[in-house]
């Protein structure tokens, strides 16, 4: 192993991505529009819900009930009769109906405990469960305040102070553009490294680099850094400028470290890239492949849904992704400022995938090389 | 002499910033056979392209059959008279199909029924002498037999003017022979025909009738064979050529002078090899080989394409371990690790394998830092290099940009930069113009006679193979003489070199076969193929697709078993339902109450309880390392307070880092806060803390509010988006980047046609896809189906519609497989994932998000997956989301058939 030869290549590496004006685009694209369009098209977890009242009390209890849900949480409710509930939802057009019964207001002082009912589409889950929730807090405090004026209500004396930190507003665009930063990243250098490798294959060249005095461990070696490198410009463009710059995102934590973290990332995804080209014997396997691992590596991360929520057997799987470490270290350098020394395991957790993978794509390249040429 | 079958008037033609042709006039004569002479790449099969209608008209008047090829509408009615077959191996021919299929194929083009197509089919293979092979996939045959295959397919349709772009390059002597005689006997079975031929062989172009010389994009002369001798009072048609080359191009040009060669003796070989033997599975392509190359000689290898010279050449570059036999270098085995023969050796492969995206230059630099020359030589030995090989003039700019010759001086450049000690070159001058070539040849006759450098040279030109010292014929795989050119001839007492390998050609192939001579049948002429839309075409196109899909099991198989993984991983994956969420308790207060209201929460499913918190700076570290998602405070003196009534506050923090996990955590906690003082309160009997009202919450189509029943019919969509659209966008571009593309270009299948014929294979592939999605929806996953199964297939028929149609819509402007990939992949995951109301309803976006969301098929698709899976709907409630899936399809085809171009520009 000749360090000169692994930085000759490198740089050829770069001189070829460089004269490829598709990938570069692609790239460009990729860093910026693509972040900046999945950071602001996500919305607030509750956020224009659609919801539908059936007004059969219209009481000035029931007026102070609808009044009650506005924008942004909710979209202006619809005023709707009963029998046009079934088909709405039907229709998904609402995710909530809230039936108010006849003679609620009179039941409600009569002190009768009248019921509201409300109808909830439970296929929509992610705004299932936490609009049912705010609905719910969204009528009792009407209902309570109206009742004050009435009669002393018992306001319970233990309260609960709820404070969300690192993000105390809940704003899902922070959360959206880093992640969009990550999956870009994981596919970015799968790609890149894969499509060097069936670049040389196509343009015939590997088969010139084999007659001469490098090693398979020079090339993918080359490949790997000259790759890893451009992922990591992007990635620094990506955070200062998208990120941070247009879409203000307040970062806690050290970007340099994160980036420290994305580099050891970038090892084990360009190997694993590496792999795939060994793998794939034409670009429309090669596609199919990369869907195939792509999907899985970003979904199951735990940065589209909670790690929590997953079965036990798909967390254990998991932990052997690059992907699953790296979104715990981001989350935990940028939005809780956490230091070195508190996201250490999950970089030796990277080293480690990474190391791993890049013995077994060695292995691989070395026992395909000669069917390449 | 009749009127000229084509005449071209003013033609230009531009390639970016390259002239391909510039300003050509020329009448070629009907009825005759007609040749384009020159070396690659001045401008003969862009001319042909043009006359052929396959590339767009730029500048000047192209009329072929008596009108202008630049408009539509004389294309598409001479389009079925003419017959094109393009440059390169079997480039129109589809490798997984059998050379029946192959035939069938355009035979269902140019609309014939299915009777006239089996009789022409038997003429033609019976005349070809393909018919023995019918079956075989095409892929499989030898170069002479693709091009006799080609041909068949070119004739199927009795075109009055036949255009071969080099049908003979890389063929072997006797199969050029038999494809000349081919052509020989339909030619008098048709008198009519024009045939057109484009051919870099001298010899060949000898016995054609009417011959245009051209070079640098020009024509230099015409005229019959003799009176271009006469013109120039030359002998041979090559001395001729280079006599009416432009006086600067001709500078500096002299015959080829080899002096003999002469070997001490004794001297170990540099080259020897014994019983070289490679297999590829049951296909032997080299076998048992052996000879010896002594230092400084110069050794060809002569054969056809794919008989086992480069496989041979690879074998002892170590590039290829040998199944069995050895091969020595300088004495030692090969050995593919020892990196120091490697340095002895230069090497240069059959196509130009440079980077093309690096400059002279650079690529000069690169190996020679690649071959560790010292940092401090490599400057000088660069320009060493560049003067010797004459590169000093364009040593900054990219080898695109380069004619052949220089490219080929370039690549050898390259081979010797580290100064080997031997040569192995294979094919280095397929395609090089006569003085380039000549040139070439000086600088390796020096190269072995005053540096001693071995040359080990394969070709299939005969006047090179003369060059050599000593020659060996290769045919399938086998040596058949090894001897110098002079003993070769002799011995088998032929005049010519290309006489003798005739000669041991069939010897080796047995007693002749010839093709049986029968009459190529004159099918009375078929219908006219209609113009307008044609279904027969159509389905030609979706048969053929099919059959290659059948064919490689590989990209079906990952298609279909892909598909399933992905819902597999996606549908147990993406789970809403919020769980086993890690808190611990900064418990200040430690009395029963407080650990009543601990127990209280850590007793939910929800929560998981982790070792208590110590203090302030615990509770930070722990979530700032994300070891806790929910810390819960309780104050000093919490149970004495709540005894007597007097106000406390808990205090609960909440990990923001994942808003959507923070607000179902805060729902939670909300609501065992609220359910904990109202059991206490209960519990301590106080009537006025019952609540005045309730809200009954009803989960409606998925009770248990279960994420799978939410989760599964929309990854459906998902996963019906990405996979047939990447399909259908590489089946299009595939066939740009191998070149059967232009079997779209030359036929009369019109836009449509195509566009749809590809796209019906890919649509029933998503409809086995589907029904085994909804399968393992129904088994695996137990989410029963509860409304109407005939409302989704309609939909899923529509929806697939579409998702393949925007595939084809990615293809009209992407021009690589790696482009279409990552082009599909863009227009497909973000959308159908982020705005299609798969995780977040539609009404809830903003923006670009909502917008799309509104118009993408998938966000409709999802509405009637939910609709019929968990919400018990048909056709009828359901019919705002259908229309605009039957919008969607249509539309997209439209609009691709519209980019689509059915010429190359």
């Amino acid at each position: 192993m000749r360090l000169s030869h692994i930085a000759t290549l490198g740089v050829k590496e770069l001189r070829s991505l460089l004269r490829d004006p598709i990938l570069l685009v692609l790239i460009i694209y990729s860093f910026t529009f693509a972040i900046y369009a999945a950071a602001t098209a996500m919305p607030e977890t509750l956020s224009r819900a659609s919801i539908a009242i059936v007004d059969e009390d219209r009481s000035p209890v029931a007026q102070r009930i609808i009044d009650a849900f506005q924008p942004p949480y909710f979209l202006p409710p619809a005023m709707i009769t009963q029998s046009e509930m079934d088909e709405r939802m039907d229709d998904g057009r609402d995710t909530f109906a809230v039936d108010i019964p006849p003679h609620f207001q009179r039941d409600l002082l009569a002190g009768r405990q009248p019921a509201i009912q409300l109808n909830v589409d439970a296929t929509r889950m992610s705004q299932a469960f936490t609009g049912s929730g705010y609905i719910q807090s969204i009528i009792s405090e009407e209902i309570v305040a109206f009742l004050q004026r009435y009669r002393a209500v018992d306001v319970p004396a233990i309260g609960l102070a709820l404070r969300a930190r690192f993000n105390p507003v809940l704003e899902e665009a922070w959360f959206g553009a880093v992640m969009e930063v990550i999956n870009q990243i994981t596919m970015l250098s799968i790609v890149l490294a894969g499509a060097a490798l069936i670049r040389e294959r196509e343009h015939g060249t590997i088969e010139h680099l084999l007659v001469m005095p490098v090693t398979p461990f020079e090339i993918m070696t080359a490949k790997v850094w000259a790759m890893a490198l451009v992922v990591l410009v992007a990635t620094a463009v990506a955070m200062t400028v998208v990120v941070q710059g247009a879409l203000g995102v307040p970062i806690q934590g050290s970007v340099p470290l994160f980036l420290a973290g994305a580099a050891v990332h970038v090892f084990a995804t360009t190997a694993m890239g590496i792999f795939l080209g060994t793998v794939a014997r034409s670009m429309p396997q090669f596609a199919l492949l990369l869907i195939l691992v792509l999907l899985p590596l970003e979904m199951l991360s735990g940065g589209t849904t909670p790690r929590e929520s997953m079965p036990t057997l798909v967390q254990v799987v998991m932990e052997a992704a690059p992907t699953t470490h790296f979104v715990l270290l981001a989350q935990g350098i940028l939005y809780r400022g956490a230091g070195f020394d508190v996201v250490w395991p999950h970089f030796a957790a990277l080293a480690a995938i990474g190391a791993a993978l890049f013995g077994f794509a060695l292995a691989r390249f070395r026992a395909t090389i000669g069917q390449m040429a | 002499m009749t009127a000229p079958i084509a005449r071209l008037e003013g033609v230009g033609l531009r390639y970016g910033r390259t002239v391909a042709l510039d300003d050509v006039a020329l009448d070629i004569p009907a009825g005759v056979m007609a040749g384009l002479i020159g070396p690659d790449g001045v401008g003969k099969s862009s001319l042909l392209a043009l006359v052929s209608g396959a590339r767009a008209v730029q500048a000047g008047r192209v009329t072929v059959l008596g009108g202008s090829m630049a408009d539509a509408r004389h294309r598409d009615a001479v389009g079925p008279r003419i017959a094109y077959m393009p440059q390169g191996l079997g480039k129109n021919l589809y490798p997984t199909l059998s050379v029946f299929e192959n035939i069938d194929f355009f035979g269902r083009l140019f609309s014939q029924d299915r009777a006239e197509r089996e009789q022409r089919i038997a003429d033609l293979v019976a005349a070809t002498g393909l018919a023995p092979f019918v079956d075989r996939p095409a892929g499989k045959l030898s170069g002479g037999m693709k091009q006799k295959l080609s041909l068949c397919c070119a004739l199927i349709h009795d075109p009055e003017l036949l255009i071969l772009d080099e049908p003979t390059t890389g063929v072997d002597p006797l199969s050029r022979r038999q494809f000349w005689e081919l052509i020989g006997r339909i030619r008098a079975e048709r008198p009519g025909m024009s045939v057109l031929v484009a051919t870099a062989y001298m010899e060949e172009a000898a016995r054609f009738d009417w011959l245009a010389a051209m070079d640098g994009g020009r024509v230099l002369a015409t005229g019959a064979p003799t009176e271009l001798l006469a013109q120039t009072g030359t002998e041979t048609l090559e001395a001729a050529f280079i006599a009416l080359l432009p006086e600067a191009k001709r500078a500096g040009h002299e015959a080829v002078h080899r002096p003999p060669f002469a070997s001490p003796d004794g001297e170990a070989p540099a080259i020897e090899a014994r019983g070289l033997t490679m297999r590829f599975g049951d296909f032997t392509a080299v076998d048992h080989v052996s000879f010896r190359i002594r230092r400084g000689e110069i050794f060809g290898f002569l054969g056809s394409n794919g008989c086992g010279k480069t496989t041979t050449m690879k074998m002892l570059t170590g590039l290829l371990p040998a199944s069995e036999g050895e091969a020595f270098l300088f004495g030692a085995p090969v050995d593919a690790t020892n990196l120091d023969t490697r340095r002895r050796v230069g090497y240069m492969s059959q196509a130009f394998s440079l980077y093309t995206e690096l400059t002279v230059r650079q690529n000069l630099v690169l190996h020679a830092k690649l071959f560790g020359l010292p940092a401090s030589a490599i400057p000088d030995r660069v320009q060493a290099m560049a003067d010797r090989f004459g590169l000093s003039a364009i040593m900054d700019t990219l080898p695109d940009a380069l004619p052949l010759g220089q490219r080929q001086r370039l690549s050898l450049a390259v081979a010797m930069i580290h100064g080997p000690e031997m040569l192995i070159l294979d094919e280095p001058t397929s395609g090089v113009d006569p003085i380039a070539r000549d040139e070439f040849w000086r600088i390796l006759i020096e190269l072995s006679r005053r540096d001693r450098v071995t040359i080990f040279i394969s070709t299939h030109f005969m006047n090179e193979a003369e060059r050599c010292d000593r020659i060996s014929l290769m045919h399938a795989g086998r040596v058949l003489i090894s001897d110098t050119p002079a003993a070769i001839v002799a011995q088998s007492g032929a005049a010519t070199l290309e006489e003798a390998f005739i000669h041991h050609l069939e010897e080796a192939a047995g007693p002749v076969t010839a093709p049986a001579p029968a009459p190529v049948a004159t099918v009375a002429p078929g219908h006219a193929s209609r113009r307008g839309f044609d279904l027969r075409r159509l389905l030609s196109y979706s048969r053929r697709e099919a059959l290659e899909l059948r064919r490689d099991p590989v990209r079906a198989t990952l298609a279909l078993l892909g598909s399933m993984i992905l819902m597999i991983i996606m549908g147990y994956g993406i789970s809403l339902d919020v769980e086993n969420l890690t808190f611990a308790v900064l418990d200040r207060d430690q009395t029963t109450t407080s650990q009543d209201y601990a127990l209280n929460i850590a007793g939910s499913r929800y929560f998981l309880e982790r070792p208590p918190i110590t203090d302030h700076a615990d509770l930070d570290r722990r979530m700032e390392a994300g070891e806790i998602s929910l810390a819960i405070e309780i104050p000093p003196g919490f149970g004495r307070d709540v005894a007597r009534g007097r106000a406390v506050e808990v205090g609960a923090w909440i990990d923001g880092a994942m808003p959507s996990r923070a607000q179902t955590i805060r729902g939670y906690v909300q609501a065992m806060h609220q359910q904990w003082v109202t059991q206490r309160a209960e519990r301590n009997a106080n009537a006025s803390a019952v609540t005045p009202f309730s809200i009954e919450i009803r989960y409606r189509y998925n009770p248990d509010v279960r994420s799978l029943v939410a989760m599964v019919p929309a990854v459906i969509p998902i996963l019906l988006m990405l996979i047939p659209a990447m399909l259908t966008a590489l089946s299009v571009v595939r066939e740009k980047e191998l070149g059967s593309i232009v079997n779209f270009y030359v036929t009369p299948v019109t836009r449509l046609e195509f566009l749809m014929g590809k796209q019906l294979p890919y649509l029933l592939l998503g409809m086995l896809n589907y029904l085994l999605l909804v399968g393992l929806a129904l088994t695996l996953f137990g989410v029963p189906l509860k409304g109407s199964f005939w409302a989704l297939t309609a939909a899923t028929a529509l929806y697939l519609c579409a998702s393949t149609a925007l595939g084809l819509l990615a293809s009209t402007f992407l021009r690589s497989q790696v482009a279409a990939t990552f082009g599909t992949a863009v227009m497909t995951i973000l959308p159908a994932v982020q705005f299609s109301g798969v995780i977040n309803p539609v009404s809830s976006l903003e923006g670009i998000g909502a917008l799309i969301g509104h118009i993408y098929p998938t966000a409709h698709y999802v509405t009637i997956a939910r609709g019929t899976f968990s919400k018990s709907l048909g056709f009828a409630d359901l019919q705002p989301s259908f229309l605009p899936l039957l919008i969607a399809g249509p539309l997209l085809i439209a609009v691709s058939a519209m980019l689509l171009r059915k010429q190359e520009r």
